[in-house]
């Protein structure tokens, strides 16, 4: 039960993490390394910011599976940030990780922040 | 700002990298049910991440120029889908949160640092492969 759960969500994150990272990525322009990996940024920190609200909803086991395991582990990448940090070339790929890592404990902590005081409310 | 200008993604596309995704985010459930991450250091994690970025960066030797919905099956799907940012992120605002910093800054730090050596490590290898050889 738990493992479908978590094929549903992420079945349903993962294409929507391609879709965006496949039209404002723009890895396959001229001149690839000269962009951001945009689309990728953007999945990265939605979904750093749903889990941490998910996390301070203490979700019951099937929608933390859904949700938490499954969509959010599917939206988010470390695997095409880690290739494209190494690919953008060192100085871009430096700031690249910065503002990733940094806004996306940011965001984990916004959404946490969102999840307790809608529990207060 | 300009428009993109990509090829339109199709449904067989999208179809491919979601059925990928579920594949790799059951893999990583499974990987983090058998050995949960605990407190402290998440290691399971960490793990899945490192495995994750090395084989992407492996996958073009492997898929990519015979059979591209393969790649895309295995790349944005399942590799995808097995590698995590959004706990990672959630994984070192709880440990700043419960006084933990250091750790926390070891633990992106460390993903990031590993995962790039992975990937280095990964790219060599494609490299040397593609290399053409002189002699045949």
């Amino acid at each position: 039960m738990t493992a479908l759960l978590v094929a549903l969500g992420a079945a349903v994150g993962a294409p929507l993490r391609f879709l965006v990272a496949h039209h404002l990525d723009r890895l396959g322009a001229p001149h690839p390394e000269r962009h951001w990996p945009r689309g990728t940024l953007l999945v990265n920190l939605a979904g750093s910011a749903v889990l941490g609200f998910c996390a301070a909803r203490s979700l019951d086991g099937n929608a933390l599976a859904l949700v938490g395991t499954g969509f959010c582990g599917g939206l988010t990448t470390y695997s095409a940030f880690a290739v494209q940090v190494h690919d953008v070339g060192r100085l871009r790929g430096a700031a690249y990780a910065a503002v990733s890592i940094v806004l996306g404990v940011a965001a984990a902590a916004l959404g946490f922040v969102l999840g307790q005081a809608l529990g207060q409310a | 700002m300009a428009r993109s200008s990509a090829v339109p993604v199709t449904a067989t596309q999208l179809t491919a990298v979601a059925a990928g995704g579920a594949v790799g985010a059951v893999a990583r459930w499974g990987l983090t049910d058998a050995v949960p991450d605990g407190a402290g250091f998440p290691w399971t994690t960490f793990a899945i991440n490192v495995l994750g970025a090395g084989l992407l960066a492996l996958l073009p030797a492997i898929a990519e120029r015979r059979h591209p919905l393969l790649a895309l099956v295995l790349g944005p799907g399942v590799l995808g889908g097995f590698t995590t940012f959004s706990l990672y992120a959630e994984q070192a605002r709880a440990l700043v949160a419960d006084g933990s910093v250091l750790l926390a800054a070891a633990y992106a730090v460390g993903t990031l640092l590993a995962c790039l050596l992975a990937v280095h490590g990964a790219t060599a290898l494609v490299r040397r492969r593609n290399e053409p050889d002189v002699l045949s």
